[in-house]
């Protein structure tokens, strides 16, 4: 798979909200789709994103073929201790890309 | 037994394939995705499991007017206070008319402190889309909206090969 981009504030105070995207390049290929010569393009796309703050789940994501190409996906989180966010998306083919951030929280 | 006429026969048999062809290309005629696609209601249920679903509480940002299918925005803000007692669970993006019902499903906690999420989803025509939340305590909120869509995704665009 191909680049992350991840987006995280690097300082945040203690329960503060914290707003973070994500993206990663994908084409997202939903298996709807016919190719000039009628056929079928495979479906290929990214079908579970995940989010973990030093190691604990704190947001999951099910994808379907009708998100985008290129997934973005922001969400909150409350900010609790200094560390790293850790971003995983899996693809049809099992394939796992992973990003991470580091935050510290004052 | 009686043989049969040569010519009867074949005109037996022409009638027989000309029927078979017929029911063929009936049957392969019937969309497949329409027969294959749960409708919304039914994917509203699959989510809800026939719990009571109220109409507020779900602010579902989305234009109303959409240009390109291929990446629309959407913005979805639960009313919630997030504790850990009081909280969504998990947040569901629906079609009325794209090839799946699904778009995405969004699993949340306490921790989220607000209940927000964002994407860009693709919409293959003109439809309803609705965002649906699970709170904690079982009970489930929603809300809809009609789209117009004037480039369609999905299906006939081939322009990002």
């Amino acid at each position: 798979m191909t680049r992350a981009l991840v987006n995280v504030p690097k300082t945040a105070t203690r329960g503060e909200i914290i707003e973070i995207r994500a993206m990663i390049a994908h084409p997202m290929e939903t298996g709807y789709r016919e190719g000039v010569n009628g056929a079928r393009i495979p479906r290929n796309i990214i079908k579970r994103f995940v989010c973990k703050y030093e190691g604990e789940e704190i947001f999951s994501a099910d994808l379907f073929p009708a998100i985008a190409a290129n997934p973005f996906i922001s969400f909150t989180t409350t900010a609790t201790v200094s560390g790293t966010i850790t971003f995983e998306w899996t693809d049809d083919q099992g394939e796992m890309q992973t990003a991470s951030a580091t935050i510290t929280v004052t | 037994m009686k043989r049969r006429d040569p010519a009867t026969f074949h005109r037996l048999n022409r009638r027989d394939l000309l029927l078979a062809g017929a029911a063929g290309v009936f049957v392969f005629a019937v969309p497949v995705r329409a027969l294959t696609r749960p409708s919304l209601a039914a994917a509203i249920l699959a989510f809800t499991g026939d719990a009571p679903v109220k109409e507020s509480g779900v602010h579902f940002e989305i234009a109303p007017l959409v240009e390109n299918g291929n990446a629309v925005p959407v913005k979805i803000d639960v009313d919630s206070p997030m504790t850990a007692d009081n909280h969504v669970r998990r947040i569901a993006l629906l079609t009325e008319k794209n090839p799946q019902a699904d778009v995405a499903i969004f699993h949340l906690g306490a921790r989220a402190g607000r209940a927000q999420v964002a994407t860009r989803i693709r919409l293959a025509t003109s439809q309803v889309v609705v965002a649906l939340a699970e709170l904690s305590d079982g009970s489930y909120v929603i809300s809809r909206a009609n789209v117009v869509v004037t480039i369609a995704a999905c299906i006939e665009d081939l322009s990002d090969e």
